[in-house]
């Protein structure tokens, strides 16, 4: 009997798992537990949500290790957590700390402008953000095993997710479209490996799940990116600066599920107390903006 | 046979897929009526608590267990498995599940992600690719529960990892990940064959 770890098909497996679900940012052990009860599919741990990241400015790093076992002790879900761009000893102190997934985030300030992580070389699985299709099949030839939108995080302003929902879902539709012999030029333009932009032209989808993250703050905001083609959601800053976490948290799960029922969305949008305030992502001067970060 | 797929989270559209390429038509079930609709049931991959949850809300908790009572054939991969225990250890605190298998289910028993593994086994006679993810094993069962697979764990038993009683039938693992048609061909013909009225 061979018995494999840490194989593609675990780690991109594990992903499955997770689709048509919520996964949600929490800072300690009681939000993660709120996020559990409302049927969050998994947490992601870390300090500061990205609104906070953005209102106080400086170096965002990994969390503290002694955070993230307490939020692993108190859920039964998967725990997420962030790595910096490039910064494989981070990745290295989570993977030791038994996180069920890395998300290698541009949220968290770069430590590597040039490279990321060399994702095959982990029994942990990693999902990374993208803006558009080349740079999604660079992650996943780098070793993802899942992709999510970036959007803008930590602003509640849902437009950059759609575009990059958008971008995504269109590249693919046109590769699909295209003759075999003009795929070399595509993975040319698309800066991303032949035998991936094959296999997407092929499949019409991702070899990886795809959810979306960045700026959605409503339950409405999660059906409008589930219609939009994504797998599932992330949900940052949006629950747990709101009115009211517990409510929000478990209204956003059931538009996940029921994105195509408009009852259900009218239903689950009443009474949720203030959303987020947010911020209109054209209002940020460009070299604040963390989408642009990754390449 | 017309197979309903709990979609309310989770891989149901690997299950849909294995549904449909075994010759049956393959639903999704969100609703009640939608359950009314369907011959047998399967409960994908997926949490557990989020499945329960959604179930709960959305009113087809109960009506899952009077169908499972009623003797629909369900059969449950992963977060399914745990799902149809009458038993479970190492849940959320107050997890309730549909019940049915005369079973007491170790949830993430295997450990974490970094855990995860493939490996080869033994299905009711058949040599398989198992991909195990998160999950659980089956603890201690009743005589009344027929296991169908084990595997050795790091604990140094043989647990059971695919089990049937009656029309319900469980696997720790997922045969929708890997192609493998041969479980859900045999919860289609051995277990659904005779118990749909």
């Amino acid at each position: 009997m061979s018995e494999a770890v840490g194989t593609a098909r675990v780690k991109r497996g594990m992903a499955e798992m997770l689709k048509g679900g919520v996964i949600m940012d929490v800072v300690n052990a009681e939000q993660a537990k709120i996020a559990q009860d409302a049927g969050a599919c998994a947490v992601m741990a870390l300090e500061r949500v990205p609104a906070d990241i953005r209102a106080q400015g400086g170096v965002a790093r990994m969390s503290d290790p002694d955070m993230i076992e307490k939020i692993k002790a108190a859920v039964t879900i998967p725990v997420m957590a962030k790595a910096r761009i490039g910064h494989f000893v981070e990745a290295r102190i989570l993977e030791s700390l038994g996180v069920d997934y890395i998300d290698e985030s541009e949220v968290l300030t770069p430590s590597d402008y040039e490279n990321h992580i060399d994702k095959w070389d982990f029994k942990v699985p990693f999902v990374c953000g993208a803006t558009n299709l080349g740079e999604a099949l660079r992650r996943i030839n780098e070793g993802a095993a899942m992709i999510r939108s970036k959007g803008e995080a930590g602003t509640g302003d849902v437009s950059n997710a759609m575009m990059h929902m958008r971008k995504i879902g269109g590249e693919i539709r046109r590769l699909s479209s295209m003759r075999e012999d003009e795929l070399y030029v595509a993975a040319k333009e698309l800066q991303a490996p032949y035998a991936l932009v094959k296999e997407v032209a092929e499949t019409g989808k991702l070899p990886v799940v795809l959810f979306t993250a960045g700026g959605i703050a409503t339950p409405a905001d999660a059906a409008l990116m589930m219609q939009m083609g994504a797998d599932g959601v992330f949900i940052g800053s949006g629950i747990f600066k709101s009115g009211d976490p517990a409510k929000r948290a478990s209204a956003c799960v059931k538009a996940t599920t029921f994105f195509d029922d408009a009852k259900v969305l009218a239903d689950v949008s009443r009474g949720l107390g203030d959303a987020m305030v947010g911020i209109n992502v054209a209002d940020l001067p460009a070299p604040h903006r963390l989408a642009e970060r990754g390449w | 046979m017309k197979i309903g797929v709990l979609a309310l989270q989770g891989d149901f559209r690997e299950h849909l897929l294995a549904a449909k390429q075994s010759g049956h038509a393959a639903l999704t079930v969100r609703r009640i009526d939608e359950l009314a609709e369907v011959d047998a049931l399967i409960i994908p991959g997926g949490e557990s608590t989020t499945i329960a949850q959604l179930a709960r809300t959305f009113g087809l908790f109960e009506e899952i267990k009077k169908h499972i009572s009623a003797g629909m054939p369900v059969y449950g991969s992963c977060a399914g498995m745990i799902l149809l225990a009458d038993r479970i250890v190492d849940g959320a605190v107050g997890q309730e599940t549909f019940g049915g298998i005369d079973m007491t289910v170790r949830r993430n028993a295997f450990g974490r992600q970094v855990d995860s593994f493939e490996s080869d086994l033994n299905f009711a006679g058949s040599q398989m690719r198992a991909v195990f993810i998160r999950a659980p094993w089956v603890e201690e069962v009743s005589n009344s529960v027929q296991v169908l697979a084990e595997v050795l764990a790091s604990d140094g038993k043989r647990h059971p990892v695919a089990v049937r009683q009656g029309s319900l039938l469980a696997t720790s693992f997922h045969p929708e990940l890997t192609g493998d048609l041969r479980v859900h061909r045999y919860f289609f013909d051995q277990v659904c064959v005779g118990a749909i009225k």
